[in-house]
């Protein structure tokens, strides 16, 4: 595929949950290198578009478009390896394995290693270098020995992006990544995501106005599962829709 | 592994070996139960302690070794009739159980595990040409390498080669990469689906090991007394090797072993001296779950600070 060609090209997607509609009919392209985050208030459906696109809910109509592949409908594990990789709002990790175990799954889930019943773990040196690597880039290089159970709120959360890290995505999907840190580790967090090297594709949820405008290159404003605009993050925080939606105009 | 680990297991299949020449009948016939019933339940456990799928319907694959290998041993009493047949129809039966039962998860999978189980057991106790509800008696032990098995020593040296490869083939695995993803799975099925596995498939492969295994299992446990009966299908038999494996610690595998010679030799001990012995052997659960949870491995463990 060309360099200009969108990687990710969402159109009409709808997710209906009986009679209430969470998508109605969002579209949007995400270009190669991009950093997008995904903003609006609660209850915008934010989530279940993630869901969606990574394969958790299936879509009730619409079509998603991965790396010049028709993908909806998909299931999560084929959409990973396809190389998506999804954090989540609750942390969502091996909490009963150590730190390294939680990282050297996600870097060995690409490969066929894992179907060896009779090899040693040791000998999976590619996953555990991605580990490694992995371990570093979100700041965990230290407590690789941890029970992830026994990490700190903030310190699971790193690790809830490393773990998508680790897989080596192409787009990584990451939902409120700095949801319930303190402003120190919300911080840290923002430095690490600048820090991702740009080769990866960035689809961001985010409800720090802070993180979102010196991560996104643009930004797309959900509201009522439907887009309601999108730009960059000056052009939108000047859109009196956007104040309207997020101060409530009534 | 360690050497201290090595050590341990080297010594202790030297004493297993020894056994006989300074033990008599009964006691080696208990040993050699608790071996067999130690294969079955260890195969539970890596269902249960590594990849999370509490069965309640092992015993499927246990009888089905074991009617396999009856069927077979009259025939032709050789190896491929006690070990390869056995296991290989253990596995088809496990890859279709497993098919439609690892989709569903919990109480479910229980409960659908428990029916298949029990549909074998109401065949079996139906259908005349296996002997309907007394089984198939009179199953020959096989020929190993020129070795008539019929000879208690032969048995003793069969069934530990048997019992050695069954437990080191297992340790591997739980220690393999595959092992890994089980414990991933045991974990947090939803993340390991999230980073790029397919979970059903892996689960569905674990199921099968688990099957194969307690294929197995049935078809010594058949060569050893020299019958099958529906009764190895029965809920009971699949209740029991649940026990072993809780008894002894789940997700230890070596504390399955544990778990059957502590069952094994209560259930010898107390049944000597009364007809009770299920209550006994009840109260010694009940206690043993409420002061002893990681089972006897696991209380064995914090005492001694030793951990895997």
């Amino acid at each position: 595929m060309s360099a200009s060609a969108p990687l990710l090209v969402i159109g009409g997607l709808t997710r209906r949950f009986g009679a209430l509609s969470a998508l109605n009919g969002v579209s949007l392209a995400v270009a190669p290198w991009e950093r997008r985050a995904i903003i609006g208030p609660n209850g915008a459906g934010k989530t279940t578009l993630f869901n969606v696109i990574t394969g958790q809910l299936r879509p009730s109509g619409g079509s998603i478009l991965f790396d010049g592949e028709q993908v909806e409908g998909l299931k999560p594990h084929a959409l990973a390896r396809r190389g998506m990789g999804r954090s989540f709002q609750r942390n969502n990790l091996f909490f009963k394995l150590t730190v390294l175990e939680n990282l050297r799954l996600a870097a060995a889930a690409g490969g066929r290693g894992s179907y060896n019943l009779l090899g040693g773990i040791e000998r999976m040196r590619a996953a555990l270098e991605r580990a490694r690597a992995a371990a570093e880039a979100v700041g965990l290089s230290a407590r690789l020995g941890e029970v992830a159970g026994t990490l700190s709120y903030g310190e699971q959360r790193q690790l809830e992006v490393g773990v998508v890290l680790a897989t080596a995505p192409k787009l990584m999907l990451l939902d409120e990544p700095t949801a319930g840190m303190s402003p120190e580790e919300t911080a840290r967090m923002t430095r690490m995501l600048e820090g991702l090297p740009r080769d990866v594709t960035l689809l961001i949820i985010e409800h720090d106005m802070d993180v979102v405008g010196s991560l996104a290159d643009r930004v797309t404003v959900l509201h009522y599962g439907e887009v309601l605009t999108e730009g960059t993050f000056d052009e939108v925080k000047r859109d009196p829709r956007v104040y309207d939606v997020y101060l409530g105009s009534a | 592994m360690t050497t201290a680990r090595v050590v341990g297991f080297a010594a202790l299949v030297a004493i297993v070996a020894a056994f006989p020449l300074f033990a008599g009948t009964y006691p080696v016939k208990l040993l050699q139960e608790i071996l067999i019933w130690g294969i079955f339940a260890m195969s539970l456990d890596l269902l249960m302690g590594y990849a999370g799928m509490v069965s309640f319907g092992h015993s499927a694959f246990f009888g089905i070794g074991g009617y396999i290998a009856a069927l077979a041993l009259v025939k032709s009493p050789g190896l491929v009739s006690a070990l390869l047949l056995p296991a290989l129809a253990a596995a088809v039966g496990a890859l279709v159980i497993g098919f439609f039962s690892i989709r569903v998860s919990g109480v479910y999978f229980i409960m659908l595990t428990l029916a298949f189980s029990q549909m074998f057991y109401a065949v079996t106790f139906q259908a005349a040409w296996l002997g309907a509800e007394d089984g198939l008696v009179g199953v020959p032990r096989p020929s190993v390498f020129g070795w008539d098995a019929a000879s208690p020593r032969v048995f003793h040296a069969y069934l530990l080669v048997l019992v050695v490869l069954s437990v080191l083939f297992l340790w591997r695995i739980v220690r393999s990469p595959f092992g890994h993803v089980l414990r991933g799975i045991h974990d947090n099925e939803g993340r390991m689906q999230a980073v790029g596995y397919p979970v059903n498939r892996y689960k569905l492969l674990a199921f099968v090991i688990g099957g194969t295994v307690a294929g197995v299992a049935g078809s010594l446990y058949c060569q050893f007394v020299g019958s099958i009966s529906p009764d190895a299908f029965l809920w009971t038999t699949s209740g029991e090797a649940l026990l072993m494996v809780i008894i002894g610690g789940t997700g230890t595998l070596g504390g399955s072993m544990l778990g059957a010679a502590a069952f094994i030799l209560l259930q010898s001990m107390v049944s000597s001296y009364t007809e009770r012995w299920m209550l006994i052997l009840g109260l010694t659960f009940v206690f043993l779950v409420l002061f002893a949870p990681g089972g006897i491995l696991g209380a064995l463990r914090g005492r001694v600070g030793i951990h895997s």
